[in-house]
């Protein structure tokens, strides 16, 4: 570096520069790369060591069982890249899949029904949160825990120990979670046509680039006139509605559901988030990594059950994979930094 | 504006308000006011109110911690393991405080000198002690804990002259020390001196890495302590004791008004959340209220507890304008 300081940087060497930058901004992407690359590793790895866990049910049973976890990390990232956090995912599920499973328990509503049912559930729970915390101004995390409790207490309320038995839910709504188009069930193209719809949105509308400006900077968000009040409780709500369409979606996949049937999910569904590469202080990643993160940690919890790991170390060995992907994308985004700062230095 | 918050403090009207369901609940409801209810009701609260001391001070300093409810299950199942393998009970507290402090120091290096959000590390953590517990003991539950050390756990066993239990009496002890800590040294105004501007802090000679790393290696000890008393008292060791506490935990010293932020908050009003969600938990109980509306009410209390102070800031605003207006 002190070398080219002294000399005036001649003509040929200003193409020099290109590749650098290149590098720096592969680097950027690496952080979905590397996610990916370590998903890679482990299914191949999980492979050799047992192939039955790449036949094709194996496959289908990864799919299935990522499904909804990757649809709830999609509705999640949205919220949380606008430096906010929806910790009330899991009831919401909880309390859409048994609201659902009573609706259509002994009568023969469509799937279609169903769906729109669990949807417009979550877009109502959505709302509270959203509007608590847009026009409350009040911190995120604190509003979502108290929504958690009251619609898990809602949901315990209402269920009072009972549960909807996979016996009296019609048969086109268990075909939704059984059933598959060329060998695909139904479940993961669902998932992954509502991520690709939300990733093309936050990618290329002016909404969606709106949600990071308020992640990165609220303050200067503000001053930029974008209406933030109006973004963050779009992303409650659309966090809420996905939450409530994952909850369908639960019925139709387990038949037999308890009120807490998520309990305990929100968590997950961050980690997950968090895993992926998006930044818990908001605006930065993307919600292809909060998928991969959902991806990985379910992989996870089927490649140790394929290799016959003790169930006990599950558990244990996913909190360490955990903290090893938050460090590895802590080290990287350092290095990004480093190499930017590197470049913008005469 | 000033003036008006000053006034309406969240955690001297949420003092307030305990008073009032306290004597309310002694009024209207049978049995309540009884020395034996109240003991139970307190004893009831024992491990929530003892992290909620240590978590008071770390959210102050802006940090998080929810692997608590976790490290409270690692130590529950270690006790009960090492119990199963016949060690000595006096061996085995000072084991699971030493595995606790271990625990917060992992977590606190990771945040210092790492470099990470605390709320992502803690979730990771989260995850590998609650593995660890399983990992320790699998899904067996150790009972038989020696009868000495269960009595001064339970509620029926109080402070001679008082209807206060033991570790609820060790816990008044250590608020008292922790609201010292908090208010009346020069650690404590370090603590609000991060959570407001961490940068600032440290420009100012503040040792913001070490004080983290104390803060969370205090809150893991205190966490694996909470998993004895919650062995003791329901004579018990297993795996999954505690789950999802870390949530009420943090609810608790929310509701008290400290800041999630950071850099706001007092522990006599963390302390009088603490109680508050166990008094009326209790009152409930006894009133037959289901266990569903008690969940449905902490929620709304939470949800309320952010609320109102922003409320009252935004008439205070309106009345200064009406004001200022002419």
């Amino acid at each position: 570096m002190s070398t080219s300081t002294l000399k005036p940087p001649p003509a040929p060497q200003a193409p020099a520069e290109r590749p650098r930058r290149s590098l720096a901004e592969t680097v950027f992407r690496v952080r979905e790369l590397s996610i990916g690359g370590a998903l890679v590793l482990l299914i191949l790895g999980t492979w050799l060591a047992n192939p039955s866990f790449l036949d094709s049910q194996g496959v289908k049973d990864l799919l299935l069982n990522s499904a909804i976890l990757v649809l709830l990390a999609t509705g999640q990232s949205v919220v949380v890249l606008t430096r906010n956090i929806d910790l009330s995912v899991g009831s919401v599920v909880g309390l859409s899949a048994f609201a659902c499973g009573s609706f259509v328990s002994g009568s023969d509503h469509s799937a279609v029904t169903v769906l729109l049912l669990g949807t417009g559930l979550g877009v109502l729970c959505g709302l509270v949160s959203g509007a608590l915390v847009s026009f409350g101004r009040v911190p995120a995390l604190v509003v979502t825990l108290g929504m958690l409790y009251v619609i898990q207490g809602i949901g315990h309320a209402w269920a009072h120990g009972d549960q909807i038995n996979a016996a009296d839910v019609p048969q086109g709504v268990l075909d939704l979670g059984s059933g598959s188009v060329l060998g695909v069930p139904y479940l993961p193209l669902i998932s992954a046509v509502v991520l690709t719809g939300t990733a093309y949105y936050l990618r290329t509308y002016r909404g969606g680039r709106e949600l990071y400006a308020i992640g990165s900077s609220p303050e200067a968000a503000r001053l930029a006139g974008i209406p933030i009040r109006r973004r963050v409780l779009a992303a409650y709500a659309f966090s809420g509605a996905v939450a409530g369409f994952a909850g369908a979606l639960w019925l139709a996949r387990f038949g037999t559901v308890v009120a807490d049937a998520a309990n305990g999910w929100e968590l997950t569904v961050v980690s997950a988030v968090v895993v992926g590469g998006l930044a818990i202080t908001g605006g930065v990643g993307t919600v292809w990594g909060a998928a991969l993160g959902a991806l990985l940690l379910t992989t996870i919890g089927s490649a140790l059950v394929v290799l016959k790991v003790n169930p006990f170390w599950e558990q244990a060995i996913t909190g360490v994979l955990l903290l090893a992907a938050i460090c590895a994308d802590r080290v990287v985004r350092h290095r990004t930094t480093e190499a930017l700062r590197k470049r913008r230095r005469p | 504006m000033n003036k008006y918050v000053r006034y309406l403090r969240w955690d001297t009207g949420l003092g307030i308000l305990l008073v009032a369901v306290l004597l309310a609940g002694a009024g209207s409801t049978e049995g309540f006011a009884e020395t034996t209810n109240l003991s139970a009701a307190l004893n009831d609260t024992a491990e929530i109110a003892l992290i909620a001391l240590p978590m008071t001070l770390l959210v102050v300093a802006g940090q998080v911690d929810l692997s608590v409810a976790s490290m409270l299950g690692l130590s529950s199942a270690l006790a009960g393991a090492l119990w199963d393998a016949g060690w000595a009970f006096e061996l085995i507290v000072p084991v699971c405080l030493l595995v606790g402090v271990l625990g917060g120091l992992l977590n606190g290096w990771l945040v210092t000198r790492v470099g990470l959000p605390s709320l992502a590390v803690t979730i990771g953590t989260l995850t590998l002690y609650r593995g660890l517990a399983s990992v320790v003991l699998g899904n067996k539950a150790v009972a038989d804990f020696p009868d000495t050390y269960a009595q001064w756990a339970s509620y029926t066993e109080t402070v001679p002259g008082t209807f206060v239990p033991y570790p609820i009496a060790l816990f008044a002890v250590l608020a008292v020390v922790a609201a010292v800590v908090l208010h009346c040294t020069g650690f404590g105004r370090s603590m609000f001196a991060i959570g407001a501007q961490e940068q600032a802090a440290w420009f100012a000679g503040v040792r913001v890495k070490r004080i983290k790393l104390v803060l969370f290696a205090v809150t893991g000890l205190m966490a694996s302590f909470a998993g004895i008393v919650y062995t003791l008292r329901y004579g018990s060791a297993r795996a999954d004791n505690g789950l999802g506490l870390e949530l009420v935990v943090i609810a608790s010293v929310l509701l008290g008004g400290v800041d999630f932020n950071g850099g706001k908050g007092t522990l006599g009003g963390a302390v009088a959340g603490v109680l508050l969600i166990g008094v009326l938990n209790n009152l409930l109980t006894l009133n037959d209220v289901s266990n569903e509306i008690q969940v449905i009410v902490t929620g709304a209390l939470l949800i309320v507890s952010v609320l109102t102070p922003r409320v009252i800031a935004v008439l205070g605003e309106r009345r200064q304008r009406r004001t200022a207006a002419p």
